[in-house]
């Protein structure tokens, strides 16, 4: 299977193999940015160019960073340096279907500070095959070959979200998040966008403004609110609209389906004030308010994830704080513990997906704030304190929160890492608010 | 004019003829002076009937546009007053930040949309809350429910019947001024009062 690949395009520099040095001198990257940390390095391989390829590498670059589990090497941009795979001292290679007989030059990624590798190549079927090299264990760790070869359809955009995924599933043991989607509102209707900001449009109908968007766990629907106070499940993919009946009286948000998806709970106004409801949506039955009292407002319920628990946001206290119940609506108590007089209101909590954080925004001097409470201790930490930040909703790690931040002077769409604090901005619309991060979609991914 | 008299009296004669209808058979047609002045005065009646006709037709037709216009001033007089009323039932009342009370001041306010809710017993309402953008999204619609209720509760207590106010809220979806500033969030934190029904013609209450 002698085929002539282009792998190593300008590379008069690099062709010499650089071999592995002394243990002690395995910290030094060279040629790069890079302050050695604790995060395994991650070298992303050049390679024959197509808008294929390229595509994919791009995607998969930016899937592999947006996880927060590498330190991403870049080096210098221009066609002076580019590292792939291919023989030694030549740019012209040869180059098998499977990389098992290529040469692989370890030393050399292994110099620059690689802990593991990404190469993209183009099989002779002219399969698309990613490939996630251990270059510590020069050894190919995991090889996902693809199934579409469009790289404007969305499947194709999903299929190598997928293999990000299970690239970081092949390191750090849990898979990512970015075979994931965003719903977020934009003056009024409800977009959606891939989990690195990628393929943004609007779902909803123009003429309907709607609030508050919620995936069902299957990441198959949302509900929503829509003007004046009807709720409504939306088929993501095919855009069918089912109106959730009991919804159809009074003015009702903040939907929230329970985790094994077959009730829903929400929020709605009547003259007794604000109050939590549950529905069933499997029978269509059984409307039920677990909330009770006319003076102060009840909303935002939130599941645990095994379903036997709601956080909601309660006025009970005089302002707006978090509190916890059964599922039933028995045994309400203060979730989230504050100072009375002193700590500001607190809304918009959602459980994490591992049930040990609540995140929701707190006002600071009137500017809300992302918290995030852990669960089992019940101590709460800020996350944020540039410009008004709010709304959280948790990625299906329990690692990274969509939030609302008005730091760019518009309310957009972030993202940031609650481990380290990092920060990257998903969405530049006019406008970008309430988001909700989607389950992981499930799409099988044929593997070699 | 000789040879005009016959026609004109036989003209004459045969519109008397016509006049009385069946009556006696009228006198045999000739050029004699009497029938010459009959004829005259004949004729002159008919006219004088036929101004009259005029007149009446003409008084009636004034007497009728004055009405018109007297309906018109009056349907006008109506219809300003009724929207003096609507306009002071549409008079927004304010909050403060985070709070859902009626204030002091804006309590003469809700007295005059009690007034003339009292004073036209079909006229029902909608009280719209709204709020600032500066809380949150979801809790500003709970927010904006409590301030139509608290305004609708304040003209409940004082004895307007409950269903003739509804609420709803739209938080902070509905600025009516986007700036972000002290003076935008006050105008924007309000209720919004709306007829739903019987506000066709309203009566202003005594004293307005």
């Amino acid at each position: 299977m002698n085929r002539m690949f282009c792998l190593l395009a300008g590379l008069a520099v690099l062709t010499t193999p650089v071999l592995a040095q002394d243990p002690v001198e395995r910290g030094v990257r060279i040629g790069i940015t890079y302050s050695p940390g604790v995060l395994p390095g991650l070298l992303v391989l050049s390679g024959p160019r197509s808008l294929v390829l390229d595509s994919a590498r791009a995607i998969l670059a930016r899937d592999l960073d947006y996880s927060d589990e590498f330190e991403m090497i870049t080096l210098p941009t221009g066609d002076s340096l580019s590292i792939g795979i291919g023989r030694e001292a030549t740019s012209e290679v040869v180059a098998p279907s499977s990389l098992n007989e290529a040469f692989i030059n370890y030393p050399l990624f292994a110099a620059l500070g690689a802990d593991f590798a990404i190469n993209v190549h183009e099989d002779v079927d002219q399969t698309v095959v990613a490939t996630l090299l251990d270059v510590r264990g020069a050894r190919i760790q995991r090889q996902i070959r693809l199934t579409q070869t469009n790289p404007t359809d969305h499947d194709f955009r999903l299929e190598i979200h997928s293999a990000a995924d299970e690239f970081v599933r092949a390191v750090v043991g849990t898979p990512g998040v970015a075979s994931t989607r965003i719903l977020f509102i934009n003056r009024g209707r409800i977009y959606r966008t891939d989990s690195d900001g990628a393929d943004t449009y609007a779902i909803s109908p123009s003429d309907v403004e709607a609030m508050s968007p919620a995936w069902t766990p299957d990441g198959r629907e949302a509900a929503y609110m829509e003007f004046p106070g009807t709720l409504y499940r939306h088929d993501v993919r095919t855009g069918t609209r089912r109106v959730i009946v009991p919804t159809q009286e009074h003015q009702n948000f903040t939907p929230e389906y329970s985790p094994d998806g077959r009730s829903i709970a929400f929020s709605r106004a009547t003259s007794d004030g604000t109050h939590v409801y549950t529905y069933n949506l499997v029978d269509d039955c059984c409307l039920q308010r677990l909330t009770v009292g006319r003076l102060y407002d009840n909303l935002s319920p939130t599941f645990s994830p095994d379903g036997r628990r709601i956080a909601f946001v309660s006025t009970r206290s005089g302002i707006a704080q978090i509190y916890v119940m059964g599922a039933d609506g028995t045994g309400q108590e203060l979730f989230a513990p504050f100072d009375y007089g002193v700590t500001g209101s607190s809304n918009a909590p959602e459980w994490s997906p591992d049930g040990a954080y609540v995140a929701f925004h707190r006002e600071i001097d009137r500017s809300p704030q992302i918290f995030v409470m852990e669960t089992a201790t019940r101590t709460v930490r800020q996350l944020t304190n540039l410009n008004r930040n709010s709304d959280p909703s948790w990625a299906p790690d329990s690692r990274h929160l969509a939030f609302v931040s008005e730091r760019t002077g518009s309310r957009q769409v972030w993202i940031i890492d609650i481990r380290t604090g990092k920060v990257r901005q998903l969405t530049r619309l006019g406008e970008a608010r309430l988001p909700s991060w989607s389950p992981r979609i499930i799409e099988q991914v044929p593997n070699n | 004019m000789r040879f005009t008299v016959p026609l004109t009296a036989g003209v004459a004669v045969i519109l008397v003829a016509y006049a009385c209808g069946g009556g006696p058979p009228p006198p045999p047609p000739g050029p004699d002076l009497d029938s010459l002045n009959e004829a005259q005065r004949v004729r002159d009646s008919i006219e004088a009937a036929r101004r009259a006709r005029e007149d009446s037709l003409e008084r009636a037709r004034l007497d009728r546009e004055r009405l018109e216009a007297a309906r018109r001033d009056s349907l006008d007089a109506v219809r300003r007053a009724s929207e003096r009323v609507r306009q002071q039932l549409e008079v927004m009342v304010h909050y403060d930040y985070d709070r859902s009370n009626v204030r002091p001041q804006d309590a003469a306010i809700l007295d005059a949309k009690l007034a003339i809710l009292q004073v036209n017993p079909g006229l029902r309402i909608m009280i719209s809350g709204h709020c600032d953008d500066r809380g949150s999204d979801e809790y500003n619609l709970a927010l904006g429910n409590r301030r139509a209720l608290s305004a609708k509760q304040y003209l409940v207590d004082r004895g307007i019947e409950d269903s003739r106010i509804s609420t709803n809220s739209f938080g902070e979806e509905r600025p009516l001024d986007s700036a972000a500033n002290e003076t935008a969030w006050a105008t924007n934190r309000r209720s919004e009062f709306s007829i739903t029904a019987g506000g066709a013609e309203l009566r202003a209450p005594g004293g307005m």
